[in-house]
């Protein structure tokens, strides 16, 4: 049933556009493509809203990455419903304080906040729930389980889906997949050229195409472009490192933590593994790589620099459009895995092949329960998401909005409107579909405190990116700070809500 | 007659100042008593426990004490030769002086975040122009991430944004320097450099220990530079004590603590400042 529903809905949504392409995309030129889709919160429906004489006030993130379609879609909300909508940007670093200090002191300043999706377990007592209306909608109906479960705490949704993240492999086709390139590097090094399915086999390829003109473009290129900046996001990156080496689907019961009794996983050989590959990737970096944050990371593959990355779909997005210099070039695959995974039970090696998805964290927004304008605010945010807005902002890459509904993963939606490689777009979308339908997932850490936690892997692991530790001295660092935070914030209070996230990785929710 | 009256008057100043000096003050007090954090906020009473772990179980604080250390005063003893160099250049008759004196003060005009960006642009290390030019020579420094480069890096930025303070500071002592004791100097025959060591840096000793003060005060709260180029690292190597107490703070949402960090560091600073002004003021005025 729920199949047929989610067929409907996308046949619904690539089809049906055409009938109200005209009404609606001569006003509002960013749905040019699809014009209005139908659905609850279409241009339609908003239409015959009435918010003359209310304001909205939204905190988001600076423009572009989710900055510009915030202020894009509340122009456009403004121009339809009569409302007043004041948009402010915000550093992402900030987000989370610029929202946090006067939910604390009691204030909503801001009805809409956005932030991102792991900041749920601190911001959902000031919060809304999101209404029945909304949750039994045909849109929601469409968002992919994975994604519902990030957007909620423990059954109730707090944060309005508008974005979908999850890390996956980047890779330049035209290299791996080319004739000549697979048979020089098999002449060199005895290795089939083909792409990677283990983070050794990343290593390998990103060594031998690091630092020369392998693109006949003049330039130099490099292996791989990584978020390694510290307080970057780099931690995200380490954790989508590790997955494949501590991510055990035998052993359930926790990957950041053993649930039962709280210990640290985080300094076990699979994670001091994931830590000595990512050292040892600092020599098939970029010149400065080290110091590359998510933006750095998106012009360095996009602007093709590098053979791979790793990590949100930005950089894919990026490296697809009109203007890029490899548009058509890229590949997209699953994350790489390792030939063996740390059992943390039998503390021991299991040597055999593993592989496992990061669905990260990503943008989120929601409404403040102190707001007086919620009915507008969650109008807005549907408005936001729905089908023309969505499918016209995932073809910008700057914009920062991915992928979350069932309906995305139709490669005909990145032929027929981005101009796609069919070939690209059903890697693409196959990658995308085969980590939702995956048993072996880590999602975000999301426990009281969690920027302590974040944090202190950062340092951590700058720490043995610097060379200043070794791997197992950085995470015996970081797992002797954990059990501090675990220790200030309360071992009950931290495990009762990891229990929430250990659930979801063990398929019980 | 009854004056009692004229402290009515003081009431205003007074409250100006409570508000905006004691109050803040107090409050970081009674904050670093709290546990105030993301998951539990309010000013609860915990003692000195913030302190403990403070002089207990924090080495990163301290390193990042003694590294600010290293890079506020290496950046200002630059800034005061430099800033002293400049002033003392245009305060002679020279061509264009005026138009030296302005273009000397322009990057402390600028904006430090805006400015930092684009050091940062020039000392990116594939794309920007600094290393570019360098490959000329067959060198490629690696001005962000290695631990000790990165250092220096910092301290250039900091150097250019704030000589141009120092170069105030100096070039207005110079001008108020009475004529006379050059003019006997002249008489005597000293060579430009006698008159300078005998009689330019004596005189201006005063004004120069309150320019150095100054800058080291502000140089101790270095935070936007790191922010922008580093984020402190490669790993911890440019982590100065401000821009941990904002990760604690303000990132981890870690206030109790933060607070408690905030007002050590502070008075650390009183005392270290109270006693590097009383050893400047015995070296340089020689009391």
């Amino acid at each position: 049933m729920k199949t047929c529903l989610t067929a409907l809905i996308s046949s619904l949504m690539i089809f049906s556009p055409m009938a109200y392409a005209d009404k609606w995309s001569d006003q509002f030129p960013h749905i040019k493509a699809t014009g209005d889709i139908p659905g609850d919160c279409s241009y339609e429906k908003m239409s015959k809203k009435n918010y003359k004489g209310k304001t909205l006030k939204i905190n988001t993130h600076a423009i572009p990455v989710m900055g510009e379609p915030t202020a894009l879609h509340a122009e456009q909300f403004e121009k339809l419903t009569g409302a007043k909508v004041e948009v402010t940007h915000t550093p992402a670093g900030d987000l989370y304080s610029k929202a946090m200090v006067p939910f604390q002191a009691g204030q909503a300043p801001y009805d809409v906040v956005f932030g991102f999706s792991n900041f749920i377990n601190d911001w959902k007592r000031y919060l809304a729930p999101v209404p029945k209306k909304y949750m039994n909608s045909p849109e929601m109906k469409d968002v992919t389980k994975s994604h519902m479960g990030v957007s909620s705490w423990d059954g109730t949704m707090y944060q309005y889906p508008v974005d979908g993240d999850r890390h996956y492999l980047k890779y330049r086709k035209d290299v791996i997949d080319n004739p000549e390139m697979q048979k020089k590097y098999k002449a060199d090094t005895g290795n089939e050229l083909r792409v990677p399915r283990t983070w050794k086999e990343y290593a390998q390829m990103a060594k031998y195409f690091n630092d020369w003109d392998w693109d006949g473009d003049g330039e130099k290129e490099y292996g791989s472009a990584e978020v390694m900046k510290k307080d970057d996001l780099m931690f995200a990156a380490f954790f989508s490192r590790s997955v494949a080496y501590a991510k055990n689907p035998r052993t359930p019961g926790g990957f950041f933590f053993d649930l039962e009794t709280m210990k640290p996983n985080i300094n076990n050989p699979g994670f001091v593994e994931a830590l000595t590959d990512w050292v040892e990737a600092t020599k098939y970096v970029p010149p400065g790589g080290t110091n590359f944050g998510l933006g750095d990371e998106i012009g360095s593959f996009g602007g093709g620099q590098t053979l791979f990355s790793f990590s949100w779909d930005d950089a894919f997005i990026a490296a697809m459009q009109d203007d890029s210099p490899i548009k058509n070039k890229v590949g997209a695959a699953p994350l790489p895995g390792a030939d063996r995974v740390w059992n943390r039970v039998s503390n021991s090696w299991e040597n055999q092949y593993n592989q496992a998805p990061y669905i990260v964290w990503g943008w989120a927004v929601g409404v403040a329960k102190k707001s007086k304008v919620k009915d507008m605010a969650f109008d807005y945010l549907c408005f936001f998401s729905n089908g023309a807005n969505h499918q016209a902002d995932l073809a910008i890459g700057r914009f920062g909005v991915n992928p979350f509904k069932n309906s995305d993963f139709d490669p005909n939606i990145y032929i027929n409107s981005m101009g796609w490689d069919p070939e690209i777009a059903n890697s693409y979308t196959q990658t995308l579909l085969d980590m939702e339908k995956s048993n072996n997932r880590v999602f975000p850490l999301r426990v009281p405190g969690v920027f302590e936690f974040t944090s202190a892997v950062a340092t951590g692991t700058s720490k043995a990116l610097a060379g200043q530790l070794s791997p197992q001295e950085a995470l015996d660092e970081v797992a002797k700070e954990w059990e501090a935070i675990v220790s200030r914030v309360g071992k009950k209070a931290v495990q009762d809500a990891y229990a929430v996230g250990v659930k979801m990785e063990d398929n019980k929710l | 007659m009854n004056f009692k009256h004229k402290y009515f008057f003081l009431f205003p100043g007074l409250f100006v100042l409570i508000g905006i000096l004691i109050f803040p003050i107090i409050f970081v007090v009674r904050l670093s008593l709290s546990g105030w954090n993301s998951y539990n906020p309010g000013l609860d009473y915990i003692g000195l426990e913030n302190y403990i772990r403070l002089f207990t179980d924090d080495p990163r604080f301290w390193e990042s004490f003694f590294r600010l250390s290293f890079l506020s005063v290496t950046t200002v003893i630059l800034q005061y030769v430099i800033g002293f160099a400049l002033a003392h250049m245009v305060w002679k008759d020279i061509k264009f002086k005026r138009f030296f004196r302005v273009l000397f003060l322009v990057p402390m005009m600028t904006t430090p975040v805006i400015m930092t960006v684009i050091w940062r642009t020039f000392f990116h290390e594939s794309l920007g122009p600094v290393n570019d030019l360098l490959s000329v020579f067959g060198v490629a420094p690696k001005w962000l991430t290695d631990p000790v480069i990165a250092k220096f890096t910092v301290i250039i930025v900091e150097v250019w944004q704030w000589t141009p303070f120092m170069f105030l500071l100096l070039l207005a002592g110079l001008l108020s320097l009475p004529k006379e004791p050059f003019l006997a100097a002249a008489i005597d025959g000293a060579s430009p450099v006698r008159k300078f060591i005998y009689v330019t840096f004596p005189l201006m000793a005063p004004i120069s220990i309150g320019a150095i003060i100054i800058r080291l005060i502000e140089a101790s709260k270095i935070m936007d530079t790191v922010y922008v180029l580093t984020s402190g690292g490669p790993g911890t190597s440019t982590e100065t004590s401000s821009f941990y107490i904002f990760i604690k703070g303000l990132r981890e949402f870690q206030m109790g603590y933060a607070a408690s960090m905030s007002f050590t560091y502070l008075i650390i600073m009183i005392i270290s400042l109270t006693i590097i002004a009383k050893v400047l003021t015995k070296v340089l005025l020689k009391e």
